[in-house]
């Protein structure tokens, strides 16, 4: 779970004459993750030593003229650069005391920014969109600079990023309501132009925000009505075609923030890693509509992950470096140490099943990311390798038997790296090609590929369901085992694919051995004398039930044929469903779910296979109860909350159909006295627990004596 | 061995008070600890942890610091005084009052050479330690604040004090203050309250360390005042630090009861840099630290919880050695009862009053392990209240429980009680060199009361119907300044035995009125002596568990005593880590011997062989389960009873039934936390009435 800590206040804000301003034009990370450039909106430049929050040294322009854009420093030369009235670019060391004094050119063309990342280059961004590194421009200073952008398109935001050893500057225009994204590569030097979908007329981005990973460039930014989309660009295939026509830029919703009462108008999301997103300026969903906030959210589960109220007003400007945000609110720049772990789902959600599997979460973040770039990026999309290429190919088109064995060879090679994203590529192909070509399933495969626990349901989506449709169990048991991820629907299509199944078919089945064996012994098991379980036994609710027992299910048998047998033995439950047919239906249940997605889904089912679900439910039960601890092999098997949580979903979904079925009469009452005889432990527990206490009192009572004559004997 | 009859007697509600300050001696390893009602304990490390001397304290007395110059001792309280304590005769030598409101620290520089006080008002002010007394000297520049806490570079031209929000570092030259720095408050709602720098430290190369109520430990460079770590280690406050002599480790004490140590080492492996880094957590009170010492092998530490705990450090110590054993000090090394063996009456001593019981009866038989019916309830016959403000040093009661005698560091008081019809009676006129008594005690007839007085001396008093006579003064030949610790005379009148706290032991013929012989001097001091009525033979027990047996009639040891030094005493019995505090005798056998400490009582029988280093120590289990004729080849002279906790006294009765005054724990855990939440209104209550709310 993310966390925001305590923050420290930097330094003081000297707003500008306009309260809209914060007084910062820019922070710029300085020589290590603890010294940081901060730039005012006029005149001076200071280094802040971020842990000590004191300023090291502070440099100033004269009076008359700005600062027209954030000192940047290079680390490469120990140098600061700064530009001062838009054309006069200054540069000047850490010993250097007055600014005037310092290195000083003037150019043709104003200066939009200089930006310059830690062991790259400084690189100048003119305010018409031309770029040169800050060494060729200094060697001629004068030198021509064109005009890349249109009339009446100005710049809004532009970075630079380092993407393997090659440098990009990326910055963001308008033009008449709309928005362009262009990436300029350096040595060679590229142009590609994107436009930017269009959002509700009148809405320019807020803020954008950009990194990198996987070999793309991904660029987020936040609109004022809430909407933080992202928007996906691979390095690879830039410099096709060059700057001829703005490509569109397809962009996916990551969330979709509330805005309260109207528009944000001031707010910042930056990218904290591929899951986190910090964001200011926005209410936070549990405290009103006040925009000071400063939360993290998780934008593969858009769960909120931390959030802190920052007093003053909130310019919508947010930096980070090294895991630390910089804010400036009210009168203060406050730095806020943050902390973004991996995060698993369960904690991400909130709530766990038992029965989960701890696949790190990663698979799911592939499955997402994954997803996302082939939706939005299929052209640029390439193999890792040549040869999982050439297999990739081949299983478009050979037979079944080769596609097996090329895929066993592949995954038995222990050298291919990712194999990840590779299993998944070959699943979704191996499953769109079943799904296409009725003739053809590989069901050993698939099921291999199941095995290397590197696949989950957002990756390959239609798994299950073609498992289902083939009737092959067998991947479905597998899936439900290492999938954490199905959708509940799924996972109810399934309970009603295996709860139809005939018992002869399910039978001819070859499962997961474990659980089979777990099964075979609960079935098999001679009945425990003693240690029931949570105070259930059925020999004390056989008067109260004994007449409907006759009329009902086929759990309880022997109805009351001799009563003397009745009273001193309960009745063997009966396993309701076939072996094969009860493993399925246990793996069902062991599968996350969240009661409110799932019982839409159950409501599906038909009232003959409630019932018959309803008997196996209880038939587990009446094992659990009857022996202390089915569940001590270690094998896969459904815990008893599982099962009651089940049972009272089930009757949730079909109250009304069971009451009217004849048949789930004696079920019901079954059911019933379940409830009754855990309501009787109850009352027996509380009274037991009032004597215990009494118990508790006389003794004490007796220590606390004062005084006492004992005899004691000494030997 | 047999049955006895035991008072089990849980009625004496003592209760040690909470620990407020602490100081170590590392040249003398005494400690100085004072308890929230300004009683002052002198701890020798040395010697087994052993509570050597006790000073008691006053009412309304808080002392907040305390401070070893050389082997001189000064304290500083909220009453704005300064005193040093006269640790020979165990009562303070002067006060000064300084003049500043409320002290709140004291410190030395390392010269030995000058006091310095934190006081209310804001001043740091200066003392010059003189050969007698100390002569104020200076204020350093005054301070908007009350001064804290106190710490002097050791170089002596800096001193860091602690405030509120901030830290000042003066020189202590000029006395002007140089730098200044400001300290964070907490977080939360406790943004808008002051934060307390409860303690500093001045490391020798300029670090300072500061502790405050914010949780936080920082460091910070004293010679540039700019903070350079901070690590929050609690949530509450941090109340003490203490620094080890050669300034590599460092602990805080929190008001969680943790004491959290620092190192100064490299962070990782291949770094060359050192810094302080947060090493080991140690939890072992139940509330606040409120004092530290930091040996040189262990963590000292008390507070709330009353309980001094001694932690050796498990680098600086063998490991698995008794050394490196845990120890809890929980109560005093002397004995608060006194038992009137012939009345059947019982004395419990509280810091401020006296109690006089008398013991139940019961008429039945029973098995052991029984309980047997009360016929008469155990019955609280007086309660003497201390008079004056002093609190109660020592008292005695006299066999036959007529006489009850006490003394306070300024006076000894005696009175007469009846029991017909209970009265009790001052007896006003006292000879006036009966002033001092550390010790008291009445001979068995109860015709003489013994006060110990100074240099070891002993003044004999008659005592009868109509008067009280000074006899005269008994006097050691050896010269020791130390004060008598134990007092205890023979059944026949005949002997008087002092020990004091030079190890030496006195043996004085009460009928030739002079010292009869000396005990050769033994390296641990005696926690407890006894002379056998019939033998005349001296039983002590010294704070190393030893046990030796001296006859007073040939003035050696005895061939017991020799036998047991020659074999050894077992192992288990060496480990044992809380003192004998008594030993008395049985007169129905007088090969017994009987003695306690704090978790057992053990009758060591002289006639039976001597447990061998292989066998079985704590072996009553064992010969219970065994048949009647083979116990006697596994019994051995140890019989050891650990069916009480905390056992305060061991006594036997006229009618050979034992007393056992024991504490249950549970009571005394569950007053623990009581009274920490009543201190910590009352703390609270006195703070503010400091602060003038």
């Amino acid at each position: 779970m993310a966390a925001l800590y305590e923050g420290y206040t930097l330094c003081g804000l000297v707003p500008g004459q306009t309260l809209t301003n914060s007084g910062i034009q820019g922070i710029e990370a300085e020589r290590d993750s603890d010294h940081v450039v901060v730039t005012d909106s006029t005149r001076s430049v200071t280094l802040y030593k971020v842990s000590d929050q004191k300023p090291l040294s502070s440099w100033t322009v004269k009076q008359g003229q700005t600062l027209t854009c954030p000192a940047v420093y290079n680390s490469q030369t120990e140098e600061y650069v700064v530009v001062s009235d838009n054309k006069v670019i200054r540069i000047w060391k850490d010993e250097d005391i007055l600014l005037d004094k310092a290195f000083k050119a003037t150019v043709s063309s104003d200066v939009w920014r200089v930006h310059c990342l830690p062991g790259g280059e400084p690189v100048v961004l003119f305010q018409r969109g031309a770029v040169r590194l800050l060494d060729s421009l200094l060697s001629a200073p004068q030198q021509p600079i064109e005009e890349v952008l249109a009339q009446e398109e100005a710049i809004r935001w532009s970075t630079n990023i380092v993407a393997d050893s090659q440098q990009f500057v990326i910055f963001t225009t308008e033009q008449k309501g709309d928005s362009f994204l262009y990436l300029h590569r350096l040595n060679p030097n590229t142009l590609q132009r994107y436009r930017l979908e269009r959002e509700e007329p009148g809405l320019s981005p807020l803020s954008f925000s950009a990194s990198y990973r996987d070999k793309h460039i991904c660029l987020l930014y936040l609109y004022p009505n809430g909407h933080v989309y992202q928007s996906v660009v691979s390095v690879r295939g830039l410099g096709g075609d060059e700057g001829a026509q703005a490509l569109p830029l397809p962009r996916s919703l990551l969330l979709g923030l509330p805005v309260g009462e109207g528009l944000l108008e001031a707010a910042s999301a930056q990218l904290l890693d591929e899951a986190h997103v910090a964001v200011v300026g926005v209410p936070h969903p549990s405290a009103g509509a006040g925009k000071d906030f400063l939360c993290i959210w998780n934008t593969n589960f858009q769960t909120l992950q931390a959030g802190k109220e920052m007093a003053g007003k909130i310019y919508g400007q947010l930096w980070t470096f090294s895991n630390k945000l910089f804010i400036p609110h009210g009168k203060t720049l406050s730095v806020i140490p943050y902390e973004c772990p991996k995060s698993s789902l369960a904690s991400a959600l909130g709530k766990l099943n038992n029965g989960f599997i701890n696949i790190s979460v990663n698979v799911i973040i592939y499955g997402f990311f994954s997803l996302l770039t082939q939706r939005t990026n299929r052209k640029t999309q390439s193999a890792p390798s040549l040869t999982v290429d050439q297999v990739l190919d081949f299983t478009k088109t050979a037979p079944v038997e080769e596609v097996q064995r090329e895929v066993e060879g592949l995954l038995s090679r222990a050298d291919i790296q990712d194999l990840q994203p590779l299993v998944g590529q070959l699943a979704s192909m191996l499953v769109s090609r079943s799904l296409a070509d009725p003739a053809f399933y590989t069901p050993s495969t698939l099921a291999q590929l199941v095995h290397t626990q590197s696949l989950c349901h957002s990756v390959c989506p239609d798994l299950v369901l073609l498992a289902l449709e083939r009737r092959d169990f067998f991947l479905c048991q597998l899936c439900l085992q290492f999938f954490p991820d199905i959708p509940e629907a799924v996972t109810c299509a399934c309970l009603k694919a295996f709860i139809s199944m005939p018992d002869t078919e399910a039978e001819k089945l070859s499962l997961e051995p474990d659980s089979v064996s777990f099964m075979e012994t609960l079935i098999a098991r001679e009945r425990a004398p003693v240690g029931l379980q949570n105070g259930f036994s059925s020999t004390s609710t056989d008067q109260d039930c004994s007449d409907a027992l006759g009329g009902g299910g086929r759990v309880v048998i022997k109805t009351g044929e001799e009563d003397k047998e009745k009273s001193s033995t309960p009745p063997e439950p009966i396993c309701p469903v076939g072996l094969h047919k009860a493993v399925l239906l246990n793996e069902v249940l062991l599968t996350a779910y969240s009661d409110t997605f799932l019982l839409p889904h159950l409501k599906d089912l038909s009232s003959q296979h409630v019932v018959l679900f309803l008997q196996y439910l209880q038939f587990l039960y009446l094992k659990y109860s009857q022996d202390a601890s089915p569940q001590m092999h270690g094998l896969r098997s459904p815990s008893l909350t599982q099962i009651m949580d089940w049972v009272c979903m089930v009757l949730d979904a079909h109250f009304t159909v069971l009451v009217m079925t004849p048949e789930a009469k004696g079920l019901l009452v079954n059911l019933h006295s379940f409830v009754k005889s855990q309501v009787r432990l109850v009352s027996e527990l509380g009274k037991i627990e009032g004597s215990l206490q009494e118990l508790n009192k006389m003794k004490v009572k007796k220590d606390v004596g004062q005084y006492s004559i004992e005899i004691i004997e000494l030997f | 061995m047999g049955e006895f009859k035991v008072h089990r007697v849980r009625f004496f509600d003592y209760m040690p008070s909470a620990i407020r300050a602490m100081a170590f001696n590392s040249h003398t390893e005494r400690l100085a600890l004072v308890r929230a009602d300004g009683a002052l304990e002198i701890f020798n490390f040395a010697d087994h942890y052993f509570q050597e001397k006790v000073i008691p304290g006053q009412d309304g007395r808080a002392v907040e610091a305390l401070c070893w110059v050389g082997q001189r001792l000064f304290s500083a309280g909220l009453n704005g005084e300064i005193t040093e304590y006269d640790l020979e005769n165990l009562r303070p030598r002067y006060t000064v009052e300084a003049y500043g409101g409320p002290i709140w620290t004291i410190g030395s520089n390392k010269q030995g050479t000058l006091l310095m006080v934190g006081c209310e008002d804001g001043t740091v002010k200066m003392f010059e330690i003189l050969k007698e007394r100390i002569q104020f000297q200076r204020n350093l520049e005054r301070q908007k604040g009350r001064i804290v806490s106190l710490s002097w570079h050791p170089s002596g031209t800096l001193i860091a004090a602690g405030m509120m929000d901030m830290i000042r570092i003066f020189n202590a030259e000029t006395g002007h203050a140089t730098h200044r720095m400001l300290v964070e408050r907490g977080v939360g709602a406790s943004k808008s309250r002051e934060v307390v720098v409860w303690s500093v430290a001045f490391l020798s190369d300029y670090t300072i360390i500061s502790g405050d109520s914010a949780g936080k430990v920082q460091i910070w460079d004293g010679l540039t005042g700019t903070l350079v770590r901070t690590h929050l280690v609690t949530k509450w406050d941090v109340l003490c630090l203490s620094v080890s002599q050669d300034e590599s480790s460092l602990i805080a004490g929190t008001s969680e009861g943790t004491v959290v140590q620092f190192q100064f080492i490299s962070s990782t492996v291949d770094q060359q840099e050192e810094e302080w880094v947060r090493t080991r957590t140690f939890k072992n009170h139940s509330h606040d630290v409120r004092a530290l010492a930091h040996t040189e092998t262990a963590v000292v530490s008390g507070g709330m919880d009353t309980q001094l705990v001694v932690r050796p450090l498990l680098d600086k110590v063998e490991k698995n050695t008794q050394e490196s054993a845990m120890r809890k000090i929980a109560l005093p090394h002397r004995s608060l009862v006194c038992c009137a063996k012939k009345a059947g009456l019982l004395l419990f001593q509280f810091p401020d009053h006296l109690e006089v019981w008398r013991v139940g009866e019961s008429d039945g038989h029973g098995k052991p392990g029984d309980s047997l019916p009360v016929k008469r309830k155990p019955e609280k016959l007086i309660q003497l209240k201390g008079k004056g403000g002093d609190h109660i040093y020592s008292s005695a009661l006299s066999p036959c429980g007529e006489w009850l005698a006490y003394s306070t560091v300024s006076s000894v008081r005696l009175y007469r009680l009846q029991y017909n019809n209970i009265s009790i009676t001052k007896v006003s006129k006292l000879p006036k060199d009966l002033c001092l008594g550390h010790q008291l005690c009445f001979s068995s007839d109860s015709t003489k009361l013994f006060a110990s007085s100074r240099h070891s001396s002993v003044i004999v008093v008659a005592l009868n119907q109509l008067e009280c006579k000074y006899l005269h003064t008994l006097k050691p030949k050896s010269g020791s300044r130390q004060p008598v610790h134990l007092l205890c005379t023979s059944e026949d009148g005949k002997w008087l035995a002092t020990a004091n706290t030079d190890c030496e032991i006195h043996v004085y013929d009460l009928h030739k009125r002079k010292l009869h012989c000396t005990v050769p001097i033994y390296s641990s001091c005696p926690t407890a002596i006894a002379i056998h009525p019939t033998t005349s033979h001296l039983v002590v027990v010294h704070a190393d568990q030893q046990i030796f047996e001296y006859s007073l009639v040939q003035k050696e040891y005895t061939e017991w005593s020799r036998k047991l030094q020659k074999q050894g005493l077992h192992s288990l019995w060496l480990e044992r880590d809380t003192p004998v505090t008594h030993v008395t005798f049985s007169l129905k056998n007088p090969a017994h011997i009987i003695l306690h400490d704090m978790f057992m009582f053990c009758i060591i029988d002289q006639s039976l062989p001597l447990p061998e280093s292989k066998t079985l120590l704590y072996n009553q289990m064992t010969l219970r389960s065994l048949p009647e004729q083979e116990r006697i080849r596994h019994s051995h002279a140890f019989k050891i009873c650990k069916n009480f906790k905390h056992v305060m006294c061991v006594s036997l009765l006229e009618d050979h039934s034992l007393v056992v005054a024991a504490e249950p724990v549970l009571h005394y855990l569950s007053e623990v936390s009581k009274r920490a939440q009543t201190t910590l209104s009352q703390f609270a209550g006195q703070y503010i009435h400091v602060m003038g709310l």
